[in-house]
């Protein structure tokens, strides 16, 4: 009896290896990915189901028809955020998401950010 | 008046401006930083992981991923709905400090932390006070009153933490929503003043 090739049900390590094709980190603009990047997904008529997109690939376009932050999308598939980050990195290169990171309260060379803050603060108080 | 939804040409336009900004939730193990982030959340909290990877010396470099020290570490976050096309994240952090520095960009792009401190045991709270100081991550401190909490006058707490002057110290109830709530804009305006006192004039 040989092992199966490819397991069936691989879990925690085995899992991440074959859904990252054993990247452990993202490359390219998915890199700088932050636990509050908002994940879009880019509407648009796309070729479907699409090559190389496994399973869970499409649970992310699908959850991201309205933003969702790397976290969100780490908590409701059960992943850690590196891995999160990898798949993102495959759906960016793809063209199929856009991210958009934390807004900062400095931008470099931009200064403190005040009508960000102003608005950050009226928004609380309206709780 | 309230426009949320709101849109005459029915498209929906919710995804496209739509904005986050992040906001650290610190302090020691059991200060109430879960509890906080549950309080003002407009969801109930989740929980995020990232596996983070400790280079022990003189490990031979194998192939694959299971070669180094994996250790995951947990974030409780929380969300708020600023306005329709902003996000407030808030993110409670991991108990142990020394994770900190082995999770690059944890607190980067932050607008600014609380540091929690439950004044029953200030020591619990030093190391997260030395972090915020040394990424230079803005922040407040927030006294989590416990009921058999002794009735300490802040300014004595702050004293004993040794906290400047025009950084806030405050007490409140983590429990409480709108006390936690108060907290986040004591948080805020605290960074309002100090992005005036740093503009150049
Ligand atoms: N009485 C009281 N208990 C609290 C308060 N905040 C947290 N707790 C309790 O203290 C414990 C630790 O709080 P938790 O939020 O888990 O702390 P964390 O480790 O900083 O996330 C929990 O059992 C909470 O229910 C508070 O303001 N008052
Ligand atoms: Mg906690």
């Amino acid at each position: 009896m040989s092992a199966p090739r490819r397991p069936t049900d691989p879990t925690g390590l085995e899992r991440y290896y074959v859904l990252t094709g054993g990247r452990s980190k993202p490359a390219g603009p998915a890199a700088t990915l932050d636990v509050a990047t908002l994940v879009v997904s880019r509407t648009g008529p796309q070729p479907s189901p699409q090559p190389g997109l496994q399973h869970e690939h499409e649970e992310i376009l699908r959850r991201c028809r309205e933003p969702l932050s790397v976290a969100e999308l780490g908590a409701h598939l059960g992943l850690p955020f590196n891995i999160i980050a990898v798949l993102l990195a495959d759906l960016l290169e793809a063209g199929r998401v856009e991210t958009r990171d934390p807004v900062p309260a400095n931008s470099a060379g931009l200064g403190p950010d005040l009508a960000l803050l102003e608005e950050v603060l009226s928004g609380l108080q309206r709780l | 008046m309230d426009f949320k939804g709101f849109d005459p040409t029915g498209r929906t336009t919710a995804a496209d401006g739509t904005r986050s900004v992040k906001v650290m939730i610190a302090g020691g193990f059991g200060t109430g930083k879960t509890t906080m982030v549950r309080s003002v959340s407009d969801i109930r909290p989740l929980t995020t992981e990232e596996t983070l990877t400790q280079a022990s010396a003189g490990v031979d470099h194998l192939i694959g991923v299971t070669d180094k020290q994996q250790t995951t570490v947990s974030l409780d976050f929380g969300k708020i709905g600023i306005n329709d096309e902003l996000v407030l994240y808030l993110f409670g952090t991991p108990g142990q400090e020394r994770f900190w520095f082995l999770w690059n960009g944890l607190f980067k792009g932050a607008l600014g932390a609380v540091v929690l401190v439950d004044t029953r045991r200030l020591a619990s709270s030093f190391r997260a006070i030395e972090e915020m100081e040394r990424q230079n991550v803005p922040f407040v401190i927030a006294l989590n009153v416990f009921p058999d909490s002794r009735d300490h006058p802040v300014e004595e707490i702050r004293d004993a933490l040794d906290i400047p002057e025009d950084i806030p110290v405050v007490a409140f109830d983590a429990r409480d929503r709108a006390a936690s709530r108060d907290v986040l804009v004591a948080l805020i305006r605290h960074l309002q003043e100090r992005a005036v006192a740093l503009e150049p004039r």
